[in-house]
């Protein structure tokens, strides 16, 4: 009979660490979280995408999320905790890959491993970077400080002007250029993540699995398009000239 | 054929190792790798050089024995394991790097030679069947689909040669446990074990210092065998399920 530490001995290791920091454990949660993050991005860019409705939708779009209250500050530190599982645990695998192969082939070959698997841990930390300047800059708004006093009048209410601080953000071309460079670096995490995520979560087959690379990279490059419309719209095309304070 | 080798020169378990220049000369086309090797090391013997050291054994692509990182690839160009890499293969008076398998689960013994025991123990802990012994059954006595049939056939071709380790940028051997699992795992036999296998030898495997995958698929396209990377999502799921039910405290 195969013995394994079973604990219905009750005597082993608690089995929740012991899933949690085994191999299998560690990559469940980090593609758990990076499923979690990817419906994030999601979300973020259908409440964006607003903006091209003017300036009333995007507004009070923004007013209904600050309504949540302490709901949205649920949500906030939720995001936080996934985002710092999903970082935490990948570092705790990177140390280990680093430790089972130490010695790299002098006559290296990357045989059919693909760019974007090869940068994850890269992409991921430029996004990590971007996403800090992203909260710094609509979020806490400390890059301008002028963000802070733009108000407008909603159906007799005055809220915070969110779409002339979009606009007057993306007017600046160096700053467009880091939202662009940081969504691409987003879009060659995710051509890896999402595919991949469905391989660790063992939801795949031989016959999907080829499906789901294409899948996954079709649905990263739709999500980069989908966000960088937006400053390219601003800086490009005149997207809500007169609005900007 | 003639060719400029860089092979990988060590010792023992604990010398450093490097690359040392050697020429082979007067190779025919139809010569094997090995064969090549057999050449190049009766010319060395001549010379009062240490021969290469390497592992090879049935020399038909079956056993398993044979290493060797040809170029940076586990088992050199084309799918199949070493011993069936012909000469053929490679442009006349190419440079060839043999290095040996590389992973840290596989200490490099002397020269190409690794020691692969780390897959034995993985199969020790749960790689098998516990079945009476005695006679064999009546065939057709317990009636398996087609479809089941071939896709455990599929993950039983598996010869754990090492290669999908040792192609991994992370040195995971999760192709070849996901073979194994899903080999036994698939069949009636293997079912009632199913649990306790996939917690055993992925443990094991975690205790040997094999490393994580990342989906890189690497190790698919070295495999001799095609072992599908599908597999390693069949292992995933298992090994959560069994997970799942030793934390609610289910007997696995």
């Amino acid at each position: 009979m195969i013995t394994s530490p079973s604990s219905s001995a009750r005597s082993g290791p608690n089995p929740i660490l012991l899933w949690m920091f085994s191999s299998i454990g560690k990559k469940t949660i980090v593609a758990a979280t990076g499923i979690l993050l990817v419906f994030f991005v999601f979300g973020h860019l259908l409440g964006n995408l607003t903006v091209f409705l003017g300036p009333d939708v995007l507004n009070a779009y923004a007013q209904k999320l600050h309504d949540l209250g302490p709901a949205l500050w649920a949500i906030r530190v939720g995001l936080l905790g996934i985002l710092v599982g999903h970082i935490y645990f990948t570092m705790l695998l990177w140390k280990e890959n680093q430790r089972a192969n130490p010695k790299k082939y002098i006559a290296a070959d990357p045989i059919k491993t693909t760019v974007f698997s090869r940068t994850m841990r890269l992409s991921g930390l430029v996004v990590l970077a971007f996403v800090i300047f992203h909260l710094a800059h609509f979020t806490v708004r400390v890059v301008d400080p002028s963000y802070l006093v733009m108000r407008t009048q909603l159906n007799g209410h005055e809220v915070h002007n969110v779409y002339a601080m979009v606009v007057k953000g993306f007017s600046n071309a160096p700053v467009v250029a880091i939202y662009v460079i940081g969504l691409f670096l987003l879009t060659f995490h995710l051509s890896h993540g999402i595919s991949s995520l469905f391989q660790t979560l063992g939801i795949t087959n031989r016959r999907i699995r080829s499906n789901y690379e294409l899948a996954g990279r079709a649905i990263a490059w739709l999500l980069f398009l989908g966000y960088v419309s937006i400053p390219i719209s601003v800086l490009f095309f005149g997207l809500g000239k007169g609005f900007a304070q | 054929m003639k060719f400029h080798l860089k092979v990988w020169r060590q010792k023992d378990a604990n010398a450093p190792g490097t690359l040392e220049n050697y020429e082979a000369d007067n190779i025919p086309a139809d010569a094997s790798f090995l064969e090549m090797l057999d050449i190049v090391n009766a010319g060395l013997t001549g010379k009062n050089i240490e021969p290469i050291q390497f592992d090879s054994d049935c020399r038909e692509g079956i056993c398993g024995s044979c290493s060797l990182t040809i170029n940076g690839v586990p088992h050199g160009p084309g799918r199949g394991t070493t011993c069936q890499v012909y000469m053929r293969k490679f442009k006349d008076g190419d440079t060839i790097t043999i290095e040996p398998f590389r992973a840290e689960a596989f200490p490099v013994q002397r020269d190409l030679v690794v020691n692969r025991s780390a897959f034995d123990r993985v199969i020790q802990a749960g790689g098998y069947i516990s079945e009476r012994c005695g006679s064999a059954p009546d065939a057709n006595s317990v009636p398996i689909s087609k479809v089941i049939a071939d896709e455990a056939m599929d993950a039983a071709a598996c010869i754990g040669c090492g290669a999908c380790a040792a192609a991994c940028p992370n040195g995971s051997a999760m192709l070849f446990v996901s073979a194994k699992v899903t080999h036994l795992g698939l069949l009636p036999q293997g079912k009632p074990e199913n649990g306790r296998r996939v917690l055993g030898m992925v443990r094991q495997m975690d205790e040997e210092g094999f490393g994580n995958c990342s989906n890189y698929y690497a190790c698919e396209a070295v495999c001799p065998a095609s072992v599908p990377a599908a597999f390693i999502g069949r292992m995933n799921r298992e090994f959560t399920a069994a997970s799942v039910k030793e934390i609610v405290g289910m007997n696995v």
